[in-house]
């Protein structure tokens, strides 16, 4: 039998450790040592994403719907995913503008409105609240179940206790002190809670452990595993049926929409916002988070089939909620520490969320509800107030008692319409209406205060309509007439079938028509007027934030005069005037004054107290007191505009410089190289000049010589004047050949030559050129043999240029090949889509380094310093021009000592395409 | 005493008709197609002058030239390089090599002949 007081002092022993913990992170974080910049207790304290909803839900769910409880996590997992896009840029921009909530966000986005901000403060409160209540029922049935132990009672029905009995009412006395005390300590400009994750995460760890033990307990220890559970399982219909996604298309749809409702709830569900964001140390944590986070969810999901198929096979009759498998379970099995820790877990749980969840809510409901009406109550003469800090923390405890009261009073009311997981859905249904106004004011510089006012108002409404009321008429509050016959009998207007919309579960009908109404009131207001000075200044920030990181841009949109004496005593009526005289202190020494005396009250000082001030009372009535003290002149949309197009400008003018500078190396690099290239033809046209000089003086040498001999004597006998002027005819010859070859060459490389094109019949220029060649064949006894295909396509040529080129690869061939041991082979064969034609020889061959080398001009075989070259040293190159000139390929194979063979292609007929004048 | 000329030179017809004019001024006449050639005749003959041409097989002629100026015991030989290279480069290396003269081809035979003729001091 566990007692009542047992319980009852394990709980607040625990919550005195979450305490210390909390206190010891805040008096490190005093000492500049913080806890808590680790990503790992980062991530872990993101989990306070799990409550009891969870905790104790997940099981209650699977219970009814199999893995129809897994959306809600899948949804974050996804959501995570995307995290390094999105959420690094909220944090970002929250960094910058020092936001201190969700509301807070909204409001600076859209202008710093402070309308828009109280909307989102009462939207975030109403939709809450719920949720809140949750936790409190799902402690207070866990202690009431466990107060019975080892007897399985289940609670009575909740309000059918007096009132001074239910222990949810002190649960919620109990929580709204502890937040207090974890929560408004002290009034910090950053609204950062050091101590309050540290505890939070200590909390993630305390809760997984249990659920985890309780999962290993009822898997290992009831049963024989995994399989045993399933196999069991099988034989009862009820739960085999669990095992698979239900196949209606509802069922799909449900899934769908509970993935979408779980990403934008962890977005945007004031206790994430206030984890991930508010409370984010160094935006690099997010890195670990994005895959630390899943991770936990998946292993707190494992064992919620096991327990769920479990807890109906052990209480097969239904007497037992399945929401309390997690606790009941231990207690069948008469595990009186396992059962304690688990409440434990449970109550971690729901503290967790409840103090985040409670000090977001009053942090918005101070700064964007409360003290934006006490300060236009002049009345109250606040603007007299010399320190106000006070009166801050006063709202702020005020507002964490009035949220759990509102809970508490909630779980009385309508506690027992839903089971735990419908409450949860319809506070996700609720924060889910924030994300058109935030996605859109982070990536859509269009989007206006009168379009986030009407699509938040829209949004809501709906939600109000098709969940809340109902919910509040199954709780007996209202009547249900107008579920069945809609509002004034109008069935269009049912609340859970809206226009005749039917075959979705009520969540997925309230997402759907809230969602549709919300983005489409915002985006059409939004697109009905340009943006206002401020919120196109704003909206800037907001959507170029990695562009403008530096936090003092905004500064820039503000002119106007102040003095430091204003502004000091302001800030200090808000922040107290020691913090406020330490800050401004601070920011002296970091422009490098001695005093606040030496300040400037220039837009930088005016933007910075601005920011502290935001950090205590939200940015929207940061604005309105910053503006009670300086005199503003302001800033036409014109003049915000120029600002914004002259950064714009300034980025471009760079971009454009930074670009011509390439351009520039880029051309610099390709006029090097193009002069490397004259310098290198014109080397090639000197040695050219020099090559061709030469080759015409030694004939010309041999002529005058000669000559001159002759007619120095002209008595000079008969058989050497027959065989000198033999020598000159033939010097002559070599050198008319020689110029000839010069031009032709020039010529065909100037594109100058003159090509007769036509039908060409390579058999009978073979003929030809091997009939112009046999005397050179029978002089040095060379064996000629000739082995032709027969049927050859013909080609498109110039009949005595390839004439030219056979007479030239013939020549070539006789002159080096052995006198008498000579043989020269000539084929002509037809390939796929060219015909070819090669030359062999039996000479000496070419070695490999020489094979390219014979087709440059004046190139032979050998160093032409020492080797006297036969033959002009054009005909390989222009033979190679010509071939080349008609589509085809010239080339040469062979291996020192084995003769060469030179051969060429040549297209098909019809497959020559022009190339005349490409070189 | 005769003096004696070594041609080298692989145009076949300019050996021709160098070997015709120095013939009829009465000189002995070697003739080598090639650098190696070259020196191998001038090792055996011991010409007094050298017409040596520049592009030539297996040795060209600046190296022949290096090589006769490398030793000592050819040091009175005459060399006259004779080439169809006419920059000036090739004109101021000849002469650094120890060519004691550089005839461009073509060349005036009634000019080569002078030249030959001073060297060998027979005027």
């Amino acid at each position: 039998m566990l007692q009542g007081w047992v319980i009852a002092s394990v709980s607040f022993a625990y919550l005195g450790v979450l305490f210390a913990i909390a206190y010891f992170g805040d008096k490190r974080a005093d000492a500049g040592r913080s806890v808590i910049a680790n990503p790992t207790i980062y991530a872990l304290s993101l989990a306070v994403y799990c409550t009891t909803w969870t905790f104790y839900g997940s099981v209650g769910r699977a219970a009814s719907t199999g893995i129809g409880f897994l959306p809600i996590y899948l949804g974050p997992t996804l959501m995570a995913g995307l995290w390094w896009f999105v959420m690094l840029k909220i944090i970002r921009i929250s960094k910058a503008n020092r936001i201190t909530s969700i509301a807070d966000f909204v409001s600076s986005r859209y202008g710093k409105s402070q309308l828009l901000g109280g909307l989102v403060t009462v939207i975030a409160v109403v939709g809450i609240v719920p949720y809140i209540s949750l936790q409190l029922k799902a402690v207070s049935n866990s202690f009431t179940i466990l107060l019975h132990y080892p007897e399985i009672v289940m609670p009575a029905r909740t309000g059918a206790q007096p009132l001074l009995q239910d222990s949810a009412l002190y649960i919620a006395m109990i929580l709204a002190a502890f937040t207090i005390l974890f929560g408004t300590r002290h009034l910090d400009a950053t609204e950062r809670h050091e101590g309050m994750v540290a505890a939070i995460a200590f909390e993630s760890l305390v809760k997984l452990l249990a659920f985890v033990a309780v999962g290993a307990f009822v898997t290992f220890g009831i049963y024989n595993g995994f399989g045993d559970i399933f196999d069991r399982a099988e034989v009862v219909p009820k739960l085999k049926a669990l095992m698979t996604v239900a196949d209606s298309g509802a069922s799909y749809g449900s899934w769908w929409s509970l993935t979408f409702l779980s990403m934008l709830s962890i977005m945007f569900l004031p206790r994430q916002f206030q984890i991930a964001v508010v409370e984010n140390v160094n935006e690099r944590h997010l890195a670990r988070a994005i895959w630390l986070f899943p991770l936990y969810l998946l292993i707190i999901n494992i064992f919620v089939l096991p327990i769920a198929v479990g807890g109906m096979l052990h209480f097969p009759d239904g007497g037992v909620d399945a929401d309390t498998f997690v606790l009941t379970l231990p207690m069948a099995e008469r595990q009186e520490a396992l059962a304690l820790f688990v409440f434990i877990g449970g109550l971690s749980a729901a503290t967790g969320m409840v103090i985040v969840e409670t000090i977001a809510l009053s942090t918005m409901v101070c700064n964007d509800l409360v003290m934006p009406v006490l300060l236009r109550w002049k009345a109250l003469r606040l603007h007299e107030e010399r320190d106000l800090s006070g009166l801050l923390l006063s709202i702020r405890r005020w507002a964490i008692a009035g949220i759990l009261l509102l809970g508490y009073i909630y779980f009385r009311a309508a506690g027992e319409a839903y089971a735990l997981v419908g409450i949860g859905l319809i506070s996700f249904a609720a924060v889910a209406q924030f994300a058109p106004a935030i996605f859109g004011g982070i990536y859509w510089k269009g989007g206006t205060r009168q379009g986030a006012i009407a699509g938040l108002t829209a949004g809501f409404a709906v939600w109000i309509y098709t969940l809340l009321l109902p919910s509040f008429a199954k709780s007996g509050w209202l009547s249900l007439d107008f579920i069945r016959e809609g509002l004034f009998g109008m069935t269009l207007l049912k609340p859970q079938q809206l226009f005749g919309l039917t075959g979705l579960d009520e969540i997925s009908h309230s997402l759907f028509w809230s969602m549709l109404a919300n983005i489409g009131c915002y985006v059409a207001v939004s697109l009905r007027k340009r943006p206002d000075v401020v919120e196109t200044g704003q909206g800037t920030l907001f959507v170029d934030v990695f562009r403008h990181t530096e936090g003092a841009e905004s500064s820039r949109f503000w002119r106007g005069s102040a003095q430091v004496q204003d502004l000091l005593p302001l800030i200090g009526r808000f922040l107290g005037p020691e913090r406020a005289q330490e800050a401004f202190l601070a920011y002296a020494r970091r422009r490098g004054l001695a005093s606040i005396d030496q300040l400037q009250a220039n837009a930088d000082l005016v933007h910075y107290a601005e920011t502290l001030l935001a950090g205590a009372i939200g940015g929207a009535s940061a604005r309105v007191m910053v503006a009670s003290v300086v005199k503003e002149e302001p800033l036409g949309i014109d003049e915000v505009m120029n600002i914004l197009d002259e950064a714009s400008q300034v980025r471009a003018y760079s971009r454009q410089i930074e670009q011509k500078s390439r351009e520039l190396e880029a051309a610099t690099g390709e006029l090097r190289a193009a002069n490397e290239r004259l310098k290198e033809l014109d080397r090639m046209k000197d040695d050219f000049m020099s090559t061709v000089t030469h080759e015409l003086r030694t004939p010309l040498t041999s002529i005058r010589s000669f000559s001159e001999i002759l007619l120095d004597d002209p008595k000079t006998n008969l058989e050497n004047r027959k065989k000198f002027l033999a020598i000159i005819v033939k010097e002559t010859e070599r050198l008319t050949r020689l110029i000839n070859q010069v031009l032709d060459m020039a010529k065909i490389e100037s594109g100058n030559a003159e090509w007769h094109t036509a039908e060409v019949d390579l058999h009978e220029v073979l003929e030809e050129s091997i009939a112009a060649t046999s005397s050179l064949f029978s002089d040095k006894r060379i064996g000629l043999s000739m082995n032709l295909a027969g049927d050859v396509p013909k080609v498109k040529a110039d009949r005595d240029r390839l004439i030219q080129v056979m007479l030239n690869l013939l020549s070539n061939a006789v002159k080096f090949c052995d006198e008498d041991r000579g043989q020269v082979t000539v084929r002509l064969s037809v390939g796929a889509d060219a015909v070819r034609v090669d030359v062999e020889d039996n000479g000496p061959g070419i070695g490999e380094a020489d094979q390219n080398t014979i087709f440059e001009k004046f190139r032979q075989v050998g160093d032409t310093m020492t080797a006297k070259p036969q033959g002009t040293g054009l005909g390989l190159p222009i033979s190679r021009q010509i071939v080349e000139h008609f589509g085809g390929r010239l080339w040469v194979e062979s291996s020192p000592g084995e003769g060469a063979t030179f051969s060429f292609t040549l297209p098909k007929d019809g497959e020559y395409d022009a190339r005349k004048e490409e070189r | 005493m005769t003096k004696r000329i070594l041609i080298v030179d692989d145009e076949p017809n300019i050996v021709v008709s160098l070997e015709f004019l120095m013939k009829r001024e009465g000189f002995e006449v070697a003739v080598a197609a090639d650098g190696e050639a070259a020196l191998k005749s001038v090792e055996e003959k011991r010409p007094d002058l050298v017409l040596l041409d520049i592009m030539l097989p297996k040795k060209n002629g600046f190296e022949v030239c290096q090589l006769i100026r490398a030793n000592p015991e050819w040091q009175s030989i005459k060399v006259v390089m004779l080439t169809a290279k006419g920059r000036d480069t090739e004109v101021a290396k000849g002469t650094a090599l120890g060519a004691d003269a550089y005839m461009t081809k073509p060349f005036s035979t009634k000019d080569l002949i002078a030249q030959v003729r001073q060297m060998l001091d027979m005027d």
